[in-house]
């Protein structure tokens, strides 16, 4: 019994054209990686900022900036840790102070980024800028969520 | 002289072994598409406002226009939907929109000088959500003009006054 014989002279294995597929995988990989945005390390899921259809992102980054989160119930968050008062704050901002003093660079250069959620109280916020103003602290961002309008 | 004749054993075809680059490729997409999260684009309101000194007088820089404005909020946070909005404490607004037609009225002519010298001094209520400060600078900092898409700045300088204590409930 013959059971298989040997191919025919000229008989060749079909294969599937893959170039294609790898030109589109790499257009996707592309796309990816372009539009991938690891700076969502400064976001927090806790906070829902306020809208407002004047906050453009900014055209330059910041050159010193300090983010701090506050969350509805008027917690701070930094640097993803929650701090049981806002008084735990300021060895931090004691800290990014003397990073700036130790560069010689003012004071004028750092920029609080305040991620407030948009139920916080108007005060606790209030009392959030002073605590930075006390610790030398001028430039304030007040983040919101671009609104585009209905 | 003797050249190498490629052809003279078995003809072979070289092919590459794709299977490894697929799979690397796959696992990067993967990668890529799993971290994907499309996120709202933010931007920042910049206040400078440095801690007030003890000076006697008023500085070199004053502005020529002042505008304090109060907003005063409820129980639950949220602005008074009636004279939420007090203007240099006489005039009572009653809504964000208000508030911003009277900003127009005061410095939105086309003087820029106007906008440069002017300034905006917030006193907020202790318990009012802060989207409604978010709202209230929105309203004095500027707008966006319909027809071109451009944002029209008002007033740029703004301040807070020192924080409030909460109301005794």
């Amino acid at each position: 019994m013959r059971l298989a014989g040997k191919p025919r002279s000229g008989a060749r294995i079909q294969e599937g054209d893959m170039t294609p597929m790898i030109d589109m995988t790499f257009q996707l990989i592309a796309f990816f990686m372009v539009l991938i945005n690891f700076s969502q390390t400064e976001q927090d899921q806790r906070v829902m900022l306020p809208q407002s259809v004047l906050a453009k992102p900014p055209e330059r980054p910041l050159q010193h900036p300090v983010t701090i989160h506050m969350t509805r119930d008027g917690s701070v968050v930094y640097a993803g840790q929650e701090l049981a008062t806002m008084q735990r704050l300021r060895p931090y901002l004691v800290n990014e102070r003397m990073v700036l003093e130790g560069r010689g660079r003012p004071m004028s250069d750092a920029t609080i980024v305040i991620r407030a959620d948009r139920y916080a109280q108007a005060g606790v916020v209030q009392k959030l800028i002073q605590l930075c103003q006390e610790e030398k602290f001028e430039k304030f961002a007040l983040r919101a969520k671009e609104d585009f309008g209905p | 002289m003797k050249f190498r004749h490629v052809g003279s054993q078995e003809e072979r075809k070289i092919e590459l072994q794709m299977t490894p680059m697929i799979d690397i490729v796959f696992q990067l997409l993967t990668f890529f598409i799993m971290s994907f999260k499309i996120v709202a684009q933010e931007g920042d309101f910049n206040i400078q406002m440095p801690l007030a000194t003890q000076q006697q007088g008023l500085p070199e820089d004053s502005p020529l226009v002042t505008l304090h404005v109060q907003l005063r909020a409820d129980a639950t946070g949220r602005l008074l939907s009636s004279g939420g909005i007090v203007v240099n404490g006489e005039r009572m607004l009653d809504s964000i929109e208000a508030l911003h037609n009277f900003v127009i009225g005061v410095v939105g002519g086309d003087e820029p000088s106007a906008r440069a010298d002017a300034e905006v001094e917030f006193d907020f209520d202790y318990g009012l959500h802060y989207e409604h400060i978010i709202e209230a600078i929105t309203a004095v900092s500027g707008y966006v003009d319909r027809s071109t898409g451009q944002v029209q700045k008002l007033i740029e300088k703004i301040k807070f006054t020192p924080p409030a204590e909460p109301a005794a409930s």
